[in-house]
This record gives C-alpha cells, structure tokens and sequence, in this order.
C-alpha cells in the first residue's frame, strides 16, 4: 500500500494551481467496472476537494482551472484509484471501479478500458442473461448479441456464428484455455457448461490476437466471476423446468474466499430433457442428458498468484430421428413431404442415432508482478475430448458400437508479459506451444471420418496499445503461428486416384493395404496476423472504433482429409490435401452513443476472405446402397458485408425499448455466387417494464422477426434411381420467413439478510408458431422448437 | 515458498507434455464391417436361370459407381423362383451378409417394385418363421423378409423392376406386409434398379 500512497503524492505534486481563468467542468458518472451499475456514493477527491456522485452514478465538478489535475476516485466497496485529466482537453469523463478484487488493486492510471480490445466491433452478456439460459447452451445465450447467430442440428447442438462465421474460424476461450473440442463438424457443439461463465464477451473478429491468430470469425471469451480476496462464503443454486422437453436443469456453486488471497470454487450443473416438440408433433430422439462439474483453487495476491482449474463435461444428446436417412431417395421425399417420417410418443430415452461427448480440462496457472514493469503470467492446460457417435446400424449388435469413436488429446503452454508500468503505453507479449492427438479408434467397423494425426503448433504475438490523447487510444499487433499436421490415414485406392492424389502426393504412400493406401501427409503451415486501429471518444457520450484485422488460418483436419460418408448425415464428405490457408481482411467500424434516455451503435464492417474453404453439395454420387449427396470442400475469393445496428431508448424510468437489426450478406467474389449457410436479416424489437419497489419486477416481450434468405447457391438436379430420372434437389432452398414472440418475467425477494431469491418465467414462441430455421440443419425433416414455458429460480446466498 | 510448489507442478506438465508425443505407431486398418459389395438375384423358371448382379467395390464410400449386368430376358406367362445373395467380396473368403440378415429376419425386408410398363407380379415366399435368431431360437412372427421371392410374368414388354433391402422397416405399415415400399420407413442397406425385358 505504501507504494500507491507515493505514488499518489506524485500525482498530485504534478497538478499545480496557476492564475488562470478556474471555469471549467468536469461531468460524466461513475461506474462498476463489471456490470456497469452506478456507483452511488462513490467520491471523487482532488487538492481538498470532494465530490459525491448522485443515485445513478452522475457527478459534476465545477471551478476547475485549464490545468492537469489528478482525481482520486473512490468507493467503499471498489479498489480507489487515479486519474489524471488535463482540464483544457477534458470536460467530461466516466470513471470505472473494480469491485473488490485483489487481481486488479493496482491503481490503474488510465481512464478504464473495461473491453477485450479498444478498436474491435465486441460485446458482453453478464451473468443475468446467463442464468435465463442456465438449461440452454451457450450458442443459444450468444445470440442476444446482434450479429451473432447460430448454425444448429436440432435445439440442442448449437454452433455460433459471428457475422457469417462459423466452426473453426470462431475461438472459444473458456476460462483461459482455448477450447480443443473437434469444432470442424457441423454437428459438434461446443463442449462447455453455460453456468462455468460468469460473463462472455463476443470479439467479432481476429483483432484479440492473444487468444489465436485463425480467429477470422472472431473470438468467444468465457471467463469465470473473480473471487474477491476477503473471507467470504457463497454460492448461487439456479433451478429450472421447461414444459417443452419436459425436462430442466439444475446448477450450483459454492465460493470460499479468504483475506490472504486464497480461495476455493466448485460448481456442478446437471441438466436433462426428454424429447421436444414442434408445434403439430414430438420431434422423436431429441432427448439431452448433461453432467457438468469444474473445481478452482488458488491464490490470488496482488504481487502474484496461482490456480488449479478442471473441469469435467459429459453430453449425451440424440439426433433427431427423421433425419437420420439411407440415400438420395430418402433426402429428396423427406424434402418433398414436409413432415417428419418418424413421430414417436414422448420419451426420456435417447436412442440412435446419438452422441456422446465428454471434455476433461486441466489447467494450471501463475502470474507474478514485477514492481514498474508489468506482470508476466504462464499456462498450462490439459484437454482430452472423447466423442462416440452411435447410428442405425445394419444389425442391433453393432448398433452398440459407435460409429465414430474419436480421442483428441492437447497439450498447451501458454506465456505472456503485459508491460503496465507506462501511462500511455500498454505492450503485451507473448506465445503458445500446442501438441494435439488425435487418434480414431479402429474397432467402429466404419471407415476413419478423421485419421490419426500429430499437431504442433507454435505462436508468438505482441500487441501495444498507446493512449494518443485522452480520448484517442491506438492500438495494434501482430503474430506469427506456425502449425504442422502428420497425419496417418487410410485412402481406398479408387478415391486416391480419383482425388488425382497419385499424381501430386505419391510420396506419401507408405503401405499398401489391398484395397487402401496407408499414407503419411505432412504439412506445415506458416500464418501472420495483424490488427491496427483506434477507439475516439468524442463529446459525452460518442464512442468510435475503427478496426482492420488481417488473420490467416490453416485447413482444419476435416478440410484436409475427410474422405467418405457421413452416416449421421447420409452424404458424402470429401476434403483436399491440396487446401491451404485462407487469409481474411477485415475493417470494422463502431460508432456508439449512449445516454442515459437513449442510445445506438451502428457496426458495420467488410470481410474479404481469399481462398476461403467451403463445404457444399456439388454431386451425388451412385453406390450400392443408392446415391448420395457429395459435398466437397473448396477455396475461392469471398467477401462478407454486413452490418449490425441497434438502438434502445428509456422513455420513462419505468419503461425501454431496444432494437436490435443485423444484415449479413456472403458472396464469391468471381462469380457472385452466394455463399451457403448466411444467416438471414434478423430484427429484434423488445419492450420492457421495470418497477424496482415491487420486487425488482422486470416484465420484458420480445419480437424477433427473421427474413427469407434470398441469396443462397444454386440447388442440383440428381439422378435419382428410385424415381429412374433426374429431378430437382432442393437441398440449398431456405425455408420462408417467421416470426416468434417471446416475453420474460422476473421478480427479485430477500430471503433474510443475505440470501436472495430471484424467480424468472420465460415463454418462448408464445403464438406456437410452426416454422423452419434456414440454419438448421434439420429443416428439411421438421419443424422448430413450439412453445415453451420456462421457469426458473436463483438463489444467492 | 509457494514457487517451488508451482514450479514442481510446471515441471510435472513439461514433462507430460513431452512424454505424450511420442504416438507414432501406424494406424490399424479398419475392417468395414457393413459392406456389401454384391448382390446376386437368380430368378429360375421356364428351365432357364436370369441373374441379376450389381457390384460395389468400393462401397458407398467410394467413388467407384455400381456395376450392374442382367444375365438375359424373362419369358412371357412364366413364374420364375427368385433368391438374393449377398455378399462382401472385399473380405476373402466372401462373406455372405444373407446370414446377417437371416438373423435378424424381423428387423429387415426386401421389396421388389416392377415397373407398370413390365406387366409382372412379384409376391414373398418367405417369412420371419423361416429363419433363426442368433441363440438358434426360431421367429415366431411371420411377416414376409423377402430373401425368397416370386416374379410372375403375362405379356411382353420392356422396363425395370427394383430391388430394395430395408432395415428397422414399419412391417406393421399398409401395404409393407404385401411388399409396398411407400409406408416402409427404415433405413436403406441396398437399392438397385434392373433393366428387364420380358419377350415372347
């Protein structure tokens, strides 16, 4: 403490009262670094002055000189500390307060920057969003960010999409450790626990080079709540029960902190839901068995600190049964006929098809702060991922087995140093070494989907940031990462010569199997990203940010080497060894106004993406057991444009609006062609009553308006055998557009001194309205989700 | 103090970190157990035997498309006898896969659609109480399995007749029990179509 007090006292020697003319003002309010609640009460102090922010956090401060001045801001509960202003530049400012929290009791110079990056296009949700979707997942919580949508198979496996973005060119970062969890399918979900977050910021981009280089998507950051370094117990039990599905979750936790810095945190959630129905029926095998559980202990001082994390995720969920199909045939009259083939009573039980995942994660960390210099921090994590999908097999017995039996196995070792010491200027240092298994187990009786393989990857980033002028912060960065793939696989000799491998990749050829080549594929990739911008802040309340990302990304394992058909899917898959890296230029701007009556941002932004990989139907191919859709991955030039927009206005204290709008549009550049799977236009318009007095009563409806996609690739003409002639595959034509209405209610009780109840009703869907999600990709077999009534209780104590 | 510790757990990660790499060993190959590479239909009357054979090398993985041939045409007002072998000739010796079917009788079914053009009726002569389960317990149900069949031919005339296995097809279904595929459901292991002349 000793230090900050000098420190202090040097700040205020800088700040000097001269003979000028002392009219000027200083306003702007004072806010909670984490959930952007106003600091009533909070104090600002300067050369024996104190000022007291009112009930919504505003201060004002007059009869200051055009001089620099260093104010000390404070509140009883939040870390104090120091900014200095230069009043001829400055007359307003808001101020940010750390809650507590011994990590960040430095006393941070600058004007807080309480986001992820100062120039990228980002978003955060904090935990009350969160607890509503406590007995969802995680991709279904992100889409309350405008640009952010979702590709989905089914209600329960949902994949997020940023801007147009999907699988592996969006990072998921959960608690630090970036997720390894086989993101390539379309049917893998993220294998996280929604209740592990405390928050999720969303960086539409590759601008946060820390986390990853190949983020052309952008960047989804799970971070846990900071345990504040006091002796303190509590937890938080969130119950919920949805009539659709018939099911719910339950999820809890238990925080142990102590004065020294030491703490204790364990959580477990557990979630299950039998089949769910759509409108007019009960959309078979849609069950969802979820058991979560994460343990943390650690010391958390301010000269240093360390953790142990590790988290365990285990999802069974079953794949709807209408659309697990044989052939062509099958595809083209469940197109044709519009209604599922299987309806089945409700069940809990969950049959093939079916997945099973499990995540484990291991992760140690330290940081040390080095006095005038910065802090250095230094990782460790462990993941291991086993995914088992089961199919209908040909016989009951080997329906037992699953179909793909995958083990991916990561090591990580992470480093960096961020250098704080100088007011301005803000670096960030850093790399990561990777190892990555992967090994698929022979005894399916099913051909690898993906083979074995070795991955080493390296990385090494630096970033800056430097405060310009008090309202102009640039910043920048660039990373170098380099991967090698060696991978072992089997090619059937007619698909080796098919591919023309023989040609250019003979020498990978390491032994002859009768009907297969075993093959050694090596490729190493280099990739440079790098990000430039500046964030201006202007006026009161005008924020501007301007971004551009250049980010490449080398080819996943299922670009390179998917080689056959896709039971779960009925098509086949084929990669290319030839696909190299896509490299994406991004610009980005962000123009926000809030105030406390109204407010809007406007972000639009333009992705060029050179030989981005796309999987989409080109063929059908002829085989025995009739013809199936060929999907085939490819590179081309792409541009995504789009924009994202919202406003919200309070128009009463009681009463706001917000609206929320985003447009994407994906096309080839050569051809104009569109690009498959875009989300449509989305609209969102909500209202929302709040009455504090009568128990926090916060009653909101929702309306969500989603426009045809009109822009999609051409669909193919097939041969189809059962019908002896070629006919239309409608297999790219999005469904028409809908709208759903949806309203949350909540209300907030004290349970004695401490504890606290909050129950919350959310219907969804409310009209039962029957529609199709082009994003989907069960829309050619059924409907969406019907209405649903959730109900959920929190309580903190 | 509490350095050494983080250090020693450091050391522990390095060392499984590097221990762990060393995964070189050749994958083994998988043994595909579900395919079926041909099927045979011999169809025997009027003193004469007609095949028909599709082959799959590759499966339906593979690029390779089936080869289809038909052995000779049909003669008018003539029943014929018709089987169906299947076989997974990517293994050697062949494996029949009919044995595979046969034992699960009840959870898979043939259906022999013939084009209107053909003027031919075909009709099961087989049923689930035909066949042995895997305890060599026999079905006791009897629906139709298909595995044995007849073709009736009455005019002459040119056009196809399609062979289809179904597994885990609703028996139950109008028409399924009298080899109609429309209310079948199930999933499909083979689909062929043959090219079929019925001559004077």
């Amino acid at each position: 403490m000793k230090r900050h007090t000098w420190f202090l006292v040097f700040l205020l020697g800088i700040s000097f009262l001269s003979a000028q003319e002392c009219d000027n003002t200083l306003s702007g309010r004072i806010i909670d670094f984490h959930d952007g609640v106003p600091l009533e009460g909070a104090r600002i102090t300067f050369n024996n002055r104190t000022i007291v922010a009112d009930a919504t956090g505003t201060y004002h401060i007059n009869g200051l000189c055009p001089t620099t001045y260093a104010f000390t801001i404070s509140h009883e509960k939040c870390n104090s500390k120091v900014v200095t202003l230069d009043m001829a530049k400055v007359s307003s400012k808001d101020f940010y307060l750390e809650h507590h929290l011994n990590e960040l009791e430095e006393v941070k110079v600058n004007g807080a920057n309480k986001t992820k990056t100062t120039s990228a296009q980002e978003e955060t949700i904090g935990s009350d969003i969160l607890e509503k979707y406590s007995s969802a997942s995680l991709g279904d919580a992100l889409k309350n960010i405008t640009g952010v949508s979702s590709l989905n198979t089914g209600s329960t496996i949902v994949k997020p999409i940023i801007q147009g973005l999907s699988g592996s060119r969006v990072l998921i970062m959960n608690n630090g450790v970036r997720m390894q969890d086989m993101e390539w399918g379309d049917e893998h979900a993220p294998n996280i626990d929604i209740n592990t977050a405390g928050n999720v910021t969303v960086v539409k981009g590759a601008s946060a080079l820390k986390y990853g280089g190949d983020a052309i998507g952008g960047v989804v950051i799970m971070e846990p709540n900071k345990v504040p370094a006091k002796d303190t117990l509590y937890g938080k039990t969130v119950v919920s029960g949805a009539v659709n599905g018939r099911g719910g979750s339950v999820s809890s936790e238990l925080i142990k902190g102590y004065e020294n810095g030491w703490f204790l945190k364990a959580q477990g959630t557990i979630k299950r839901f039998g089949d769910v129905e759509a409108p007019d029926y009960v959309l078979s095998n849609t069950g969802v068995f979820e058991k979560g559980a994460s343990l943390s202990f650690g010391v958390n001082k301010f000269t240093h600190g360390w953790d142990a994390y590790y988290s365990f995720f285990n999802n069974e969920i079953g794949v709807l049964a209408t659309s697990h199909i044989g052939n062509v045939d099958d595809l083209i009259s469940a197109i044709n006929s519009q209604q599922p083939a299987i309806i089945r009573d409700f069940t809990y039980k969950i049959n093939n098809p079916r997945q099973e995942v499990t995540h484990h994660l291991g992760r140690l960390r330290y940081f040390k702060r080095f006095e005038e210099l910065g802090k250095w921090n230094t990782q460790y994590d462990f993941q291991y991922n086993q995914r088992f999908e089961y199919d209908i097999r040909r016989t009951e017995e080997r329906s037992k087995i699953p179909s793909i039996d995958l083990e991916l196995k990561t090591h990580t070792l992470t480093s960096d140093f961020t250098f704080d010491s100088n007011s301005e200027f803000l670096w960030n240092i850093g790399g990561v070494v990777r190892y990555q298994n992967n090994f698929a187990d022979p005894s399916t009786g099913v051909r690898r989907l993906i083979p074995d393989y070795d991955k080493y990857d390296a990385g090494v980033f630096i970033t800056g940031e430097y405060d310009l002028t008090n309202n102009i912060i640039l910043d920048g960065g660039v990373r170098y990462d380099y991967n090698r793939m060696d991978a072992q696989k089997f090619y059937s000799k007619s698909r080796w010569t098919e591919r023309g491998y023989n040609v250019d990749f003979s020498d990978f050829i390491t032994g002859d199997f009768n009907s297969e080549w075993l093959t050694n594929p090596v490729f190493d990739y280099h990739s440079i990203s790098g990000t430039i911008g500046a964030q201006y802040t202007y006026k009161e309340d005008y924020e501007f940010r301007f971004n551009y990302a250049m980010a490449q990304r080398a080819p996943n394992p299922s670009e390179l080497f998917s080689d056959g058909l896709h039971h779960s899917a009925a098509r086949i898959e084929l990669g290319d060894l030839r696909i190299d890296q896509e490299t994406s230029h991004k610009v980005s701007i962000n123009l926000q106004k809030n105030t406390d009556k109204w407010g809007w941002e406007i972000a639009p932004y333009a992705n060029f993406i050179n030989d981005y990989i796309l999987l989409e139907p080109v063929d059908v191919q002829l085989s025995i057991r009739g013809a199936f859709p060929v999907w085939d991955y490819r590179q081309t030039d792409v541009r995504l444009l789009g924009v994202d927009a919202k406003v919200y206005a309070n128009w009463h204290q009681d009463w706001r609006t917000d609206h929320n709008f985003s447009l994407v549009k994906g096309k080839e550049n050569k051809s104009d062609t569109p690009l498959i799977n875009i989300p449509a236009p989305n609209f969102n318009n909500s209202v929302t009553y709040k009455k504090e007095d009568w128990f926090g009563l916060n009653i909101s409806v929702e309306s969500q308006y989603f426009f045809e996609q009109n822009e999609y690739p051409p669909n193919l003409t097939v041969f189809s055998p059962q019908q002896q002639e070629n006919v239309l595959l409608e297999i790219n034509t999005p469904p028409a557009a809908y709208h759903l209405l949806n309203t949350d209610t909540s209300m907030e009780f004290s349970l004695g001194e401490k504890n606290k109840l909050k129950v919350g009703l959310t219907i969804n869907n409310i009209l039962n309205k029957s529609y199709r999600n082009y994003l989907n990709r069960q829309r050619y077999f059924a409907d969406d989700l019907g209405r649903n009534f959730l109900l959920r209780l929190s309580i903190n104590y | 103090m509490n350095t050494i510790k983080i250090l020693s757990t450091f050391a522990i990660g390095a060392i499984l970190f590097t221990s762990c790499s060393s995964d070189d060993d050749a994958p083994v190959q998988v043994n595909e157990e579900e395919l079926i590479t041909k099927m045979t239909v011999s169809l025997v009357g009027g003193g004469e035997t007609v095949t028909l054979i599709v082959t799959d090398e590759d499966g339906a993985d593979g690029p390779v498309s089936p080869e289809v041939t038909v052995s000779g045409s049909l003669k008018e007002n003539t029943t014929y006898n018709g089987s169906v072998v299947l076989l997974n000739e990517s293994e050697s010796p062949a494996e029949l896969i009919n044995e595979e079917i046969e034992a699960e009788a009840d959870a898979h079914q043939f259906f022999y659609e013939a084009s209107s053009a053909l003027n031919i009726t075909t009709a099961y002569t087989d049923k689930e109480s035909d066949y042995k389960k895997e305890d060599g317990t026999s079905f006791t149900s009897t629906n139709p399995v298909g595995l044995t069949f007849t073709v009736a031919t009455t005019s002459a005339g040119t056009g196809t007749l399609t062979v289809t296995l179904r597994h885990e097809p609703n028996k139950s279904a109008s028409g399924v029990a009298n080899g109609d595929i429309a209310n079948a459901g199930g999933e499909t292991d083979i689909t062929q179509t043959f090219d079929i002349t019925v001559t004077q």
